[in-house]
């Protein structure tokens, strides 16, 4: 366990002394989020603005969707997209030897070797938005703390998501857009879930369970919708976590190195 | 001159189409990456059911389902291609040859849609079956002038992204123009809402730009609800035409500059 600790801080304080070369990069970055962020603002207000409300959800507690969504996204800007978008490209060129030969598990390797600092602007801009309405609705530090449960939940579920399909790459080899699709598709957490047709409840809570990265921490936050969504929620993570080690150490058998 | 160009033409697409063709599975899932605006369908069906806004819900579905299928068609990458020609030097090799090096993207473009084409009109079938109630046929007319609209729509968004693309004979990561540029078009093309949806004010600052020509124009024409056609059509003309003046001669100073990194 220390010895991971130390690679890990070795991992990345290299990246981000690389990433730093770029600082005009976080400019551009910090620009580009904020304008995301008054976008999105936009396209919610567009639903708001004539009285209507997804059912059940206040402009308020919408806005705290939304949050959540941007501190998300700031997540996998951060570590998903820089680390596991790279399996493809390891597999690709045959580079992935090196790592399966050091004497780490190849999983954590993968998922942590670099850190992106370019998500920490919509991290912020996501805290902000869910300070500022979470002032309005009242909500107390208690309240935040128990959401936190429930988000770790939530990105461990996005994490495993992610990686497994990463890790299709060793029998497809070229899936770049795999993961494009999964990033397509997770948009639809930038709303309530209560906002969606039946059809599409059914599926953002079954098949690409959305509903449980950004919708049941809000929920939680509000002490709404109970505890039976809190403990799925920490099923399906711990399912999913277990699932997608498990998944990569069947797909490495089917590893045949490339051009080496 | 004409034949030649013909030739040139029918060539670099029957390539491009074997290269695009090669990929299929990627192709699949670039497809099925644009599901943005089918999420949106989903959104603004649930909410018009209480008839609070302009558009029933069936003419919701009939608009996001040609958004859709517009986006697929106006999909334009040329700038990531130019930008890491530039910066590695590969541009050199294009530039001896006797065709304008914008004429290849042009046409790996064209063709990536007819490679397309299958597969989008499949997703299109499948919602169709979801939701049968929302099927309609365009007015021949509105089919033509859509069509046109939208053929229009792609060669405005590749000039646009094609002259940003040139900014990468000066600054090497010249993408994230495209970046900043794609706020706007994502929120204001009517890729998240059909334009009659927007505050009045916005509306009339929004159809100065270019952003609602690439989408909502197209679409709206499709699906039988046009809007000021030829007011349409002329500003499309006019943003191509400044875009295309702006293009030629970044190319021609960005030559000066070139220095063949790289090759």
């Amino acid at each position: 366990m220390e010895r991971y600790l130390k690679v890990l801080r070795l991992f990345w304080g290299t990246a981000i002394a690389a990433e730093l070369e770029y600082r005009l990069n976080f400019i551009i970055t910090a620009l580009i989020s904020l304008g995301g962020l008054v976008g999105s603002l936009f396209g919610l207000f567009l639903f708001y603005r004539t009285g209507y409300q997804f059912a059940g959800w206040s402009w308020e507690e919408a806005l705290l969707v939304l949050g959540l969504f941007t501190v998300l996204q700031g997540f996998s800007t951060t570590l998903l997209i820089p680390n596991l978008n790279k399996i493809v490209t390891q597999v690709q060129q045959g580079t992935l030897d090196f790592v399966l030969l050091k004497p780490i598990s190849s999983q954590f390797w993968l998922s942590t070797r670099v850190i992106s600092p370019w998500g920490l602007p919509d991290v912020l801009f996501g805290l902000v938005m869910i300070g500022y309405s979470g002032d309005r609705l009242g909500l107390t530090w208690a309240d935040y703390g128990l959401a936190l449960l429930p988000l770790t939940f939530g990105a461990i579920t996005l994490y495993s998501l992610w990686f497994m399909l990463g890790a299709t790459s060793i029998w497809f080899v070229k899936i770049y857009n795999v993961t494009e699709v999964l990033r397509g598709l997770l948009e639809a957490g930038r709303f309530p879930i209560a906002a969606y047709p039946a059809a599409y409840r059914v599926f953002f809570t079954f098949v690409v369970p959305v509903a449980f990265l950004t919708t049941v921490p809000a929920q939680t936050m509000l002490h709404q919708g109970g505890r039976g969504w809190l403990l799925a929620s920490g099923l399906l993570a711990i399912v999913l976590a277990l699932l997608a080690n498990r998944f990569w150490r069947f797909a490495l058998r089917f590893y045949t190195s490339a051009s080496s | 001159m004409v034949h030649k160009a013909l030739k040139i033409a029918r060539v670099m697409l029957s390539v491009y189409y074997a290269y695009m063709v090669e990929y299929r599975a990627e192709l699949v899932f670039w497809v099925l990456s644009g599901t943005f605006p089918l999420i949106l369908m989903g959104l603004w069906v649930e909410a018009a059911q209480g008839d609070r806004f302009d558009l029933t819900p069936t003419e919701l579905v009939q608009y996001f389902l040609a958004v859709f299928l517009v986006r697929q068609f106006t999909v334009v990458w040329v700038i990531w291609e130019f930008e890491r020609e530039v910066v590695e030097g590969r541009l050199s090799s294009y530039l001896l040859q006797p065709v304008d090096p914008a004429w290849r993207h042009f046409f790996s473009h064209v063709s990536e849609r007819f490679a397309r084409l299958p597969f989008a009109f499949l997703l299109v079938g499948l919602f169709l079956l979801l939701y049968p109630y929302a099927a309609w046929l365009p007015r021949l007319d509105n089919l033509l002038l859509g069509l046109l609209a939208t053929v229009l729509a792609f060669c405005l968004r590749f000039l646009m992204q094609y002259t940003f693309a040139l900014a990468a004979f000066w600054i090497e990561r010249a993408s994230a123009l495209e970046q900043f540029w794609f706020l706007p078009y994502t929120f204001l093309s009517g890729m998240v809402a059909p334009l009659a949806l927007f505050p009045d004010a916005v509306r009339a600052a929004v159809l100065w730009t270019p952003f609602p020509y690439l989408i909502y124009f197209p679409a709206s024409l499709l699906i039988n609800r046009p809007d000021h056609v030829a007011q349409g059509f002329a500003a499309m003309v006019l943003w191509s035409a400044l875009f295309w003046g702006l293009n030629r001669w970044l190319w021609r100073q960005g030559l000066r500059q070139y220095s063949g990194m790289g090759a």
